[in-house]
């Protein structure tokens, strides 16, 4: 091998360029690519139950679609609406973050907060409505005019662990969030750099993907009420 | 190496058009589910899912704008969902093909 | 062919750098990371390695004398958790690949120091959990977990272990993500892919199906600790809950698990052959893309593992003709390496000979494997020996033979010292003779009809049996005395210097113990891979 060359120059170094990178342009690339290398992950961890989904769906289609009946379609319908706006506020937070608005990434941050919030509040009323009704499996289980009742157990298992785990990731999106406003309120994020603001919106756009799948599978399994065969 | 896409700031209007392409959609999806569709009724809300699902990702997760390695990395991710559910269902599917109990 | 005088000791690097514990617990650098990792991994190799003597003990008489049978369920179970787990998954990747990858593609780290190191704090955790399941009476279900007896009926601590387990699949993630990006995005001006060393290409192959994979295995095990805990029915057969549904999410991972702890093993293959044949390796291109087919089709395949469960005989097929396929790479690196060694002047140096020692137990290994994936053929010797010695001959007879051929290879590197060449060789023939010993009776003993899992047989099959524990003892004494001798090194050992094998490849271009930044100077690649003949080391400075 030749004797290498020394052809990188001595740049200095931008405040927020690490030590291992030669260019800020290969941090931020490496970061993004992590990131999605990251939600890739997440795509077969949700995989796993969607697997379960459709397998036990396959399995017991009149106890899916009765046990599905149980869930309230508009409370879904709104819920669903209500992430999309969050989804809407993010975008808009890494818009103007990108354009050095410190005020207006901050504001939007605060509205994806919100909507997170608000989202999660309902999420917690539908649990505690399914409480109530006896519809969690190894508590007191007796789904009221379930079809096929012996069954209906596996749906709302999945029910709970899919929107659960769903929950989970925002629970955690809403605390990093608390930090992302913090820090962008105290402006550490700029025009230039902003790739904190940028990686949490592909998480938060991704968590509202999955729901966008959660809430056909869940709450919309035969709502014509013919009943499957 | 294409390095424009840190420099590619999204239009507000397109965020818009997408936001309300996604509630219509969400809305579409959930009184197509009130009529009775027999079996499509599961494909027709995959399909709309699926749509939703890509303009998120194309605009407001900016990939139409992004490397070819992002693009790879994500078709990469969908790729491999399909793997898992498909061929674990193919099973499923052909488990009575030999009229053999539990064959 | 010149090579660097040797490196004067008190020459700055990476370990001398800084001193004291939390240099070494803060530390961002990969290179002291996989040191940690070195530590971490080398002691849970010694606590799978008592449950193994625990095993052949038992094992060398009929009658189930030394426990009983509960107590061996949950011997042989830790013994594969803590094996599979905390062993072969993060040994090469972990140790070697943290502290080569970034060296062989000449960067200064990986692109992201500190998930590196957080990867060991989450390897930690998870071994924290292990340590409390052995001392608090174990788990009885097998490091497979199939339920319903894991979810409703064992008695053993599983969910502490699925935690376990769980914890760990996110260390091996970090490890995973890290290294994509780093090998897409961290190599030196003109390092394009094809002038990649191969042992980076395997690892980038591997960290694929890490990323890919490992998740599956963590949703399953949340699942199981779900069903476990809080007795919400996914596997319960009372509410209609598949068993096998389970098996399918198990295995969907750990059969591309068995790829993540071979496919590094093959990248230190390529290089040490390469290196003690100086040669390029022969079909480079086609070793590089074996990797990533192997790593691609061993997601295709996991069903060989659900022949005897309820699984469809037309999946079965299909799974079936999908893993004779995937036995094709792996044998194109084979004729590929021996291509290699053809009329080429080969120095039988320690490292080269567990490499020739992986291309003869990986070779029986993989086949054996085809025999298991003929569906006629696995209803007879699934669940028994002849699994055991199936899998063991790839994991140990290959897997682990390539860990050690890399510790020996990239020893001088990595501390600056070399070893003692005697004992080295001597351990090396030990581990051969010792791994044979115990294991090829095994596949006799299988296709005999003895099952696995249990901790009493038939006397007809003792003679097999004895003969079996005795090479494990063997075996045992060919790890042990790598032990003494590399440690030994560490004080005694001759100085090293930057490139005593005569190697190719950056790593070998900078000085034995690397400085904390890797490199003096970014390097800039203008040659091909494995170009040997004269060499003009790089002034070190």
């Amino acid at each position: 091998m030749d004797s290498p060359v020394a052809v990188v120059p001595e740049i200095e170094n931008p405040s927020a360029l690490q030590h291992h990178f030669e260019t800020p342009e290969q941090q931020k690339d490496s970061a993004t690519i992590g990131m999605w290398a990251f939600l890739l992950t997440e795509i077969m961890f949700f995989g796993g139950l969607f697997l379960a989904y459709f397998a036990y769906r396959q399995a017991y289609p009149l106890a899916f679609a009765s046990a599905s009946n149980k869930t309230n379609l508009w409370i879904g319908a709104t819920n669903t609406t209500v992430l999309i706006c969050s989804s809407l506020t993010m975008a808009l937070g890494v818009h103007f973050a990108a354009l050095g608005k410190r005020k207006l990434l901050a504001l939007f941050l605060v509205l994806t907060l919100l909507l997170g919030g608000v989202f999660l509040g309902v999420k917690a009323y539908e649990y505690h409505d399914k409480w109530v009704h006896h519809e969690v499996p190894g508590v007191h289980f007796d789904c009221e005019g379930c079809v096929d009742a012996q069954h209906a157990p596996l749906f709302f298992s999945l029910y709970f662990g899919m929107t659960g785990l769903h929950a989970a990731h925002m629970v955690i999106g809403v605390f990093v969030l608390l930090v992302l406003i913090w820090q962008a309120w105290h402006g550490k994020f700029t025009a230039d750099w902003y790739t904190p603001i940028e990686n949490f919106g592909l998480y938060w756009h991704f968590v509202d993907i999955v729901w966008i799948f959660l809430f056909p599978l869940l709450y919309l399994i035969d709502r014509s009420g013919r009943g499957l065969s | 190496m294409e390095a424009h896409s840190e420099h590619h700031i999204v239009p507000k209007r397109v965020y818009f058009l997408v936001f309300f392409a996604l509630i219509a959609l969400t809305w579409v999806t959930a009184i197509v589910s009130t009529v009775d569709l027999g079996r499509w009724n599961i494909f027709v809300a995959l399909a709309i899912a699926i749509v939703k699902a890509s303009l998120v990702i194309l605009f407001f997760m900016h990939v139409k704008y992004s490397t070819r390695l992002t693009k790879f990395i994500v078709m990469c991710g969908f790729f491999w969902l399909m793997l898992l559910l498909f061929i674990t269902m193919a099973d499923l599917w052909t488990r009575s093909w030999m009229g053999v109990p539990g064959r | 062919m010149i090579t660097a005088p040797p490196v004067v000791q008190t020459k700055r690097n990476y370990i001398n750098a800084e001193s004291g514990l939390m240099s070494w617990l803060l530390t961002k650098d990969h290179k002291r990371i996989a040191i940690l990792y070195l530590y971490a991994v080398t002691f849970f190799f010694i606590v799978g390695g008592i449950f193994a003597a625990l095993i052949r003990l038992e094992l060398a008489t009929p009658a189930g004398d030394l426990m009983d049978s509960n107590t061996y369920n949950k011997v042989f179970t830790m013994h594969g958790v803590i094996m599979v787990f905390f062993f072969l998954i993060p040994s090469i990747p972990a140790i070697l690949g943290n502290f080569l990858v970034p060296l062989m593609i000449g960067a200064k780290d990986l692109a992201f120091p500190r998930i590196n190191l957080l990867s060991w704090y989450i390897y930690m955790l998870a071994g924290v959990f292990g340590v409390i399941v052995l001392v608090t009476g174990g788990v009885d279900t097998g490091w497979t977990f199939y339920t319903p007896f894991s979810s409703s009926y064992s008695n053993g601590y599983v969910v502490m272990t699925a935690m376990a387990a769980f914890i760990m699949g996110f260390s091996s993630i970090l490890t995973g993500l890290n290294f994509i990006v780093t090998v897409h995005r961290m190599r030196a001006p003109g390092l394009t892919w094809f002038r990649l060393p191969l042992f980076v290409w395997a690892h980038y192959a591997t960290a694929a199906v890490m990323i890919l994979g490992t998740p599956v295995i963590a949703v399953t095990l949340f699942l199981l600790m779900l069903e476990r805990g809080l007795h919400i029915g996914f596997f319960d057969p009372a509410y209609g809950g598949d068993p096998v549904l389970f098996q399918h999410l198990f295995w969907f991972y750990s059969h591309p698990a068995v790829y993540i702890m071979i496919l590094p093993s093959m990248g230190v293959i390529s290089e040490v052959v390469s290196t003690f044949c100086s040669k390029k390796p022969f079909g480079y291109t086609f070793i590089a893309f074996s990797s990533v087919a192997i790593a691609v089709f061993g997601f295709l395949v996991w069903g060989h593992h659900l022949f005897v469960s309820s699984q469809s005989a037309y999946a079965g097929m299909v799974f079936s003709v999908l893993s004779f396929i995937v036995a094709i790479p792996s044998a194109i690196k084979i004729f590929n390496w021996t291509a290699t060694m053809y009329k080429a002047s080969v120095r039988l140096e320690t490292p080269m000979l567990y490499a020739i020692g992986f291309m003869g137990l990986f070779t029986i290994g993989g086949l054996t494997g085809l025999f298991l994936a003929s569906m006629g053929l696995d209803v007879h010797l699934t669940d028994t020996y002849f699994v055991i010695a199936h899998f063991h001959y790839v994991m140990v007879g290959g897997a682990i033979m390539g860990y050690m051929a890399g510790l020996h290879f990239w020893w001088p590197k990595i501390t600056g010292r070399m070893y003692n060449e005697v004992w080295s060789k001597i351990a090396a023939v030990l581990v051969f003779a010792g791994f044979n010993l115990t294991f090829f009776p095994q596949f006799i003993l299988g296709y005999m009809g003895m099952p696995r899992r249990y901790h009493a047989y038939p006397p007809e099959f003792q003679v097999l049996n004895v003969l079996s524990s005795a090479g494990a003892s063997i075996l045992g004494l060919g790890y042990l005395i790598p032990g003494i001798y590399f440690v030994a090194s560490l004080k005694y050992g001759k100085l090293a210097g930057a490139n005593p094998w005569g190697a190719t490849g950056l790593e070998w271009q900078t000085s034995s113990p690397p400085p904390p930044e890797n490199f003096e100077i970014t390097p800039v690649v203008t040659t091909e891979a494995y170009e040997y003949g004269a060499q003009e080391v790089l002034h070190v400075g």
